[in-house]
C-alpha cells in the first residue's frame, strides 16, 4: 500500500461529506430564520369597520362645517355643505397619509402636512397630493347619518 | 494598595503588558488638535443617552394607551422626572449635532484616508444609526407631532419600489402607524439600535485606538521632512485631562439647556383628528423633508417622491463608501473630497434653514 493509492478516493469522499454538512447546516439555517422572517411580519387585521358606519347624528354639523368619523381603522371626513346636504371622503391624504379635514374659509379639503388641497369632490386641486381621495356614499336613517362605500359597479 | 492590586493583576493577566498602548499612545498636537474632541464630545452625550434612558425605563410604559400618560407621570410626578427627559431629548440633539461635526471635521482634515477607511464606514454607519434612534425615540412620548412625523417618516419608506411596501408593514407593524408601531419602535430604541450601536462603537474604538490619530496632510508632510518640528502629547493623562474638560463644559451647556428650556411633551395623539398645520420632521431630518418637497410630484414618469427617496439612498451609499474613491495618487484631481464635503455642508445647512423657515 502507498499513499498514492489511498489519496485518489480522498477528495471525492470530502466533498461528498462537505456537501453533507454544508447542506446540513444551511437547512438547519433555513429552518431558523424562516419562522423569524414569518414572526417579523404583522398578522393582517380585519377591518371591524365594515362597509357602513354611523358619522355623526343629524343635529351635530352646521352648514359648512366637517368632523373626522372613524371608518374602520381609518379616518373619514363628514361635511356638511351650506345648503345642507351631506359629503363623504376619505380623510387619508394621498400623497403622505396625514389626516386631512375641512377648511370652512377656503370650502376645501386641506392637508396641513404638505399644504395639499382637494376640492369638495375630493379631487386633488393644489399641493403634493398624486391622487383623489376616495368618495363614500352618504344617506340618512332616522336621525344618523349614515356613510357607506361605494358599491363597486 | 493600588500597587498591591496592580501587581496582583499584572501577575495573572499581564496587566502592563495590556494597558501598554494607553499609555504609549500619543496625540498630534497643533493648532486644529481641538477638533480631535469632537468624536470624545460624541461618545460622552451617548453615555449620558444610555444613562438617562435606563432611567426612563424605570417608568415609561410603552402601548397607545399608556406611553404618553407615563411621560406624563415622569414628568409631573417623578421627582426630577422633568429633568431627566429633558436631559434625554437635548443630549439627544446635541449628540446628532457634534456626530455630525465631528463627521466634517474628519472629512476636512482628511482624517478619512488610508488605512483608516474602516473608521470612516464604521463611523458614517454610526451616524446613521443615531439618526434611527432619534427617529425612533421621537414616537415613544405618543404625541400628535410624533405621530404623524412617524407616519409621514415611514409612508417615505412606503415609497420605494418593490420593497417599500413591506419594509413600511414591517416598521409599522400593520397597515397604518397604530400602537403596534409605539411597540416596535420602542424594541428598535432600547434593543435592537443599542446592541448595533455598542457593536459598532466598539469596533470604530478599537480602529481608532489601533491606527492612532490622524494628521492634517500638510503637516504630516512638513513632519516628514522637518522631524524636529513634530509636536505630540500623551493620551493618557494629558489629551483625556483636556478631553474631559471639553465633556465638563458639555454637560453644563446640557445641563443649562435641559433646565432652563424643558422639553416639551405636546398633545397626546389621536389617529382621528386632522394633522395640525406646521408638521415638520427633526431638525437632523429636515434637509431630507425640503429636498423632497422641492421636487416636482413627476420628473418625467417617475414620482418624484420615490425619485428623492431612491437618490438619498444612493447618496447615503456613496458617502458611506467615500474614502474608496480617493486615489493615493497625487491627482490634480485630489481636491474634490474637500469641495464636495464643503458642498455637503452647505446644502445641509442651507436646505435645513430654508425648511425651518419655510411654511
Amino acid at each position: 500500500m502507498n499513499g498514492d493509492q489511498l489519496s485518489q478516493p480522498e477528495p471525492m469522499r470530502r466533498r461528498v461529506i462537505g456537501i453533507f454538512l454544508g447542506g446540513g447546516l444551511l437547512a438547519s439555517f433555513a429552518s431558523f430564520i424562516y419562522p423569524v422572517l414569518r414572526y417579523l411580519v404583522p398578522p393582517a387585521v380585519a377591518d371591524l369597520g365594515g362597509d357602513e358606519v354611523v358619522a355623526a347624528k343629524l343635529t351635530e354639523l352646521k352648514p359648512n362645517r366637517g368632523k373626522i368619523f372613524r371608518f374602520g381603522s381609518r379616518p373619514g371626513l363628514l361635511i356638511m355643505n351650506s345648503d345642507g346636504t351631506y359629503r363623504a371622503l376619505s380623510a387619508t391624504c394621498t400623497h403622505l397619509g396625514c389626516t386631512v379635514q375641512y377648511r370652512s374659509d377656503l370650502r376645501e379639503v386641506w392637508c396641513a402636512c404638505h399644504n395639499g388641497i382637494y376640492d369638495l369632490n375630493g379631487r386633488n386641486v393644489s399641493g403634493p397630493p398624486p391622487r383623489p381621495l376616495d368618495v363614500f356614499d352618504v344617506h340618512l336613517r332616522g336621525d344618523e347619518v349614515v356613510v357607506s362605500r361605494k358599491r363597486e359597479a | 494598595m493600588f500597587a498591591t492590586i496592580r501587581h496582583w493583576l499584572d501577575a495573572r493577566f499581564d496587566w502592563d503588558d495590556l494597558t501598554a498602548p494607553l499609555r504609549h499612545k500619543t496625540v498630534p498636537s497643533h493648532r486644529l488638535s481641538y477638533w480631535y474632541f469632537l468624536g470624545g464630545i460624541t461618545l460622552f452625550l451617548f453615555g449620558i443617552q444610555v444613562a438617562t434612558g435606563i432611567l426612563l425605563l424605570l417608568y415609561y410604559r410603552p402601548g397607545a394607551n399608556e406611553a404618553f400618560e407615563s411621560v406624563q407621570y415622569i414628568m409631573t410626578r417623578v421627582r426630577y422626572g422633568w429633568l431627566i427627559r429633558s436631559i434625554h431629548s437635548w443630549s439627544a440633539n446635541l449628540m446628532i449635532f457634534t456626530a455630525f461635526a465631528h463627521m466634517f471635521s474628519v472629512l476636512l482634515l482628511k482624517a478619512y484616508r488610508k488605512p483608516r477607511e474602516l473608521t470612516w464606514v464604521s463611523g458614517v454607519i454610526l451616524l446613521f444609526l443615531v439618526m434611527g434612534f432619534g427617529f425612533s425615540g421621537y414616537l415613544l412620548p405618543w404625541n400628535t407631532l410624533a405621530f404623524f412625523a412617524t407616519k409621514v417618516g415611514t409612508e417615505i419608506t412606503g415609497q420605494v419600489p418593490v420593497v417599500g411596501k413591506p419594509m413600511m408593514i414591517f416598521l409599522r407593524g400593520g397597515e397604518e402607524v397604530t400602537g403596534a408601531t409605539l411597540t416596535r419602535f420602542f424594541g428598535f430604541h432600547v434593543a435592537v439600535l443599542p446592541g448595533l450601536a455598542a457593536v459598532l462603537l466598539l469596533l470604530h474604538l478599537l480602529l481608532v485606538q489601533r491606527l492612532g490619530i490622524s494628521l492634517p496632510p500638510k503637516l504630516e508632510v512638513q513632519w516628514t521632512a522637518n522631524p524636529s518640528a513634530k509636536r505630540e502629547m500623551k493620551f493618557f493623562p494629558n489629551f483625556l485631562l483636556r478631553e474631559m474638560m471639553a465633556w465638563y463644559v458639555a454637560l453644563g451647556v446640557l445641563g443649562a439647556l435641559a433646565a432652563v428650556f424643558p422639553w416639551n411633551l405636546g398633545v397626546k395623539a389621536d389617529p382621528f383628528v386632522p394633522a395640525p398645520a406646521g408638521i415638520k420632521p427633526e431638525w437632523y431630518f429636515l434637509f431630507m423633508f425640503q429636498t423632497l418637497k422641492l421636487i416636482p410630484s413627476k420628473v418625467w414618469f417617475i414620482d418624484g417622491e420615490v425619485l428623492g427617496v431612491l437618490a438619498f439612498g444612493l447618496v447615503g451609499l456613496l458617502w458611506v463608501l467615500l474614502p474608496f474613491f480617493e486615489s493615493d495618487q497625487p491627482t490634480r484631481t485630489k481636491g474634490w473630497i474637500t469641495g464636495l464635503a464643503v458642498f455637503a455642508l452647505a446644502y445641509i445647512a442651507g436646505m435645513s434653514v430654508y425648511g425651518h423657515l419655510a411654511k
